[in-house]
């Protein structure tokens, strides 16, 4: 099928210069990585606080905030390629082209993807020697999650790069006053509960998507599938991708630069 | 190929509306090479990115290649090339991977588009650069990629929006040397825009010249210095008087169009400069003025312009150039 064709094609363009040089993935996944090395040991046992975990290790309770962080960081950015792609004239080239408009935008997300998977397999080697425990099947299907949820903030990110075509500041602009939030009313860095937070920072972390993906990504770490966590989690990952997709096939099939 | 009625095309700037193409009405047959040729800002690439799907037409209908630009993009876009102003090639890619890509796009296997990669690189004399990332190389070197890229697929349409700007005589003359084989080997459409005079009237069957978005003048180059603007008989007198005399001499003949003098020269346009001019010395010794020298000039497609806008287009090419003239003299 040509849109299967096409996909394959976009994604294996964008793949191509990572494989040749694999170390431009470490760039993105600073911020997670500074955080577990810089911020995690200072961390004390979490208790019950963030979803009920084995109270003897911080890494347990921090670790699955860390690889949605990662999933945040590693895709959020993905529209700068595009958009540097807009103002050169090669999107244009690729306008031009028979290609299907939905597989230009699947095939980029995939790529975003298959990054950010091997990021956080990287996260998760470098935590063997800690006491962070893991569990495999916990793990894979927290990965699963993972990619859902990136494959809808790769697609947002490329959405907002479509419509900031005339204006390339608004890209970075919108990218980081809606970054911060989510990251910090998800409670990825400390946990957000009726008791500990003020009763609007409560409301507002509840409202977020990204707080329901963080919760159900510590369930599925920690084993603990049958958790309404994990539906919600997943139902807000499944809404952030399908959102995403829509709007960025949407956005591309509007594209006239 | 190409078939337009009405075309038009305005854009909506800062609560203005600005009407970028005004009523395009092109045919174009198979197997022709055609200019647009008009000062930046005329239409022409308006024109062309209406008629590679790129941007949807205000009003009007155009058919490219048989298909329709608006109801059936995707069929326009199957069977056209094209090769846009700025960089085709992504710069943090590798060269071979972007013109292998680009072959995939069009359908092409991956073995096909390997082959017809290599083919290529080699025909545009890039095969060393293979393996570079296309943010390395010349900017020569990156249009011929360009170039390429647009020929992946062998295309029986192809449009090239200012193909060789800001490029030197050499890369230029390359560029067409590798378009017009295609053009001769697969008998290509090929339809150009540019503000480079000397680039439509050599590789162009048929140039139309586009100002304020219309087409104001369509034919072969020849064609359009001959009906519009005529040779240039250039006469050197011994003084200011001799070449007002002559110049009163100039204006009685027949078919002369215009006389200015300019000092000591005289200057005619008329049609048929080489039979004119014999004419013309016979008739300034009988009224006993001295030519001490003339020549023929042939018309170029600037003074097509000229004659059309009363505008030069070599003025507008260096409008960001500080020297311009004051009196408007042109060189």
């Amino acid at each position: 099928m040509k849109v299967i064709t096409d996909t394959r094609t976009a994604f294996a363009r964008e793949l191509a210069p990572e494989l040749r040089q694999p170390a431009g993935l470490l760039f993105t996944m600073m911020l997670p990585f500074l955080f577990l090395a810089l911020f995690a040991p200072l961390l004390p046992s979490m208790g019950k606080g963030g979803g009920g975990t084995d109270p003897g290790s911080p890494w347990q309770w921090f670790v699955p905030g860390m690889l949605v962080l990662l999933g945040l960081s590693s895709t959020a950015g993905a529209g700068a390629s595009l958009l540097n792609e807009m103002s050169s004239g090669t999107f244009e080239r690729m306008l031009v082209t028979p290609l299907n408009r939905a597989a230009m935008l699947v095939g980029r997300a995939l790529k975003e993807v298959v990054v950010l998977l091997t990021q956080a397999l990287l996260i998760l080697i470098l935590l063997l020697p800690t006491d962070f425990r893991l569990r495999p099947l916990g793990a894979l299907a927290g990965l699963a999650l993972l990619t859902v949820f990136g494959i809808g903030i790769g697609a947002l990110s490329f959405t907002l790069a479509l419509h900031s075509r005339k204006q390339q500041t608004l890209f970075y602009g919108v990218q980081q006053v809606i970054f911060f939030p989510l990251l910090l009313l998800s409670g990825v860095l400390l946990p957000i509960t009726q008791d500990s937070a003020p009763g609007w920072l409560y409301v507002l972390s509840r409202i977020n998507p990204v707080t329901y993906v963080v919760e159900a990504e510590r369930a599925l770490f920690d084993g603990r599938f049958g958790e309404m966590n994990v539906l919600y989690g997943v139902l807000a990952a499944a809404a952030v991708a399908v959102l995403g997709v829509a709007a960025g096939i949407r956005g591309m099939r509007n594209a006239s630069v | 190929m190409i078939h337009t009625r009405g075309l038009t095309r305005s854009f909506r700037v800062k609560g203005d509306t600005v009407d970028a193409v005004r009523g395009l009405d092109l045919e174009i047959d198979a197997g022709s090479v055609v200019a647009f040729l008009g000062p930046n800002g005329a239409g022409k690439s308006t024109s062309l990115r209406m008629l590679t799907t790129l941007l949807p037409p205000s009003s009007g209908t155009a058919t490219v290649a048989g298909h329709d630009v608006v109801t059936d993009p995707a069929g326009v876009r199957r069977r056209i090339g094209y090769l846009g102003q700025g960089n085709s090639a992504g710069a943090n890619f590798q060269v071979t991977d972007e013109l292998v890509t680009q072959g995939r796009a069009y359908g092409l296997s991956r073995a096909d588009a390997c082959a017809r990669a290599e083919r290529l690189l080699a025909a545009l004399e890039l095969a060393d650069l293979a393996k570079r990332t296309v943010g390395t190389l010349s900017g020569g070197q990156r249009r011929r990629l360009d170039i390429a890229m647009a020929l992946v697929h062998e295309p029986g349409l192809l449009f090239l929006d200012e193909p060789t700007t800001g490029l030197d005589p050499q890369s230029r003359a390359n560029i067409w040397k590798h378009v017009l084989r295609l053009h001769k080997d697969l008998g290509t459409t090929v339809v150009f825009t540019t503000h480079y005079l000397e680039e439509a009237d050599l590789w162009a069957e048929r140039v139309m010249v586009v100002d304020h978005g219309r087409v104001i003048a369509d034919g072969s180059p020849e064609q359009l210095k001959a009906d519009l603007a005529g040779d240039l008989i250039t006469l050197g007198t011994a003084g200011p008087t001799d070449a007002d005399r002559a110049a009163e001499v100039a204006r009685a003949l027949s078919t002369v169009r215009e006389v200015t003098v300019e000092e000591t020269e005289v200057r005619v346009r008329t049609p048929h400069g080489e039979t004119q001019l014999p004419i013309l010395l016979r008739n300034l010794e009988a009224t006993g003025v001295q030519a001490l020298t003339a020549r023929v000039a042939r018309p170029t497609l600037d003074d097509v312009f000229l004659t059309l806008t009363g505008r030069t287009l070599r003025e507008n090419a260096d409008a960001d150039a500080p020297t311009t003239t004051p009196d408007g003299a042109r060189a």
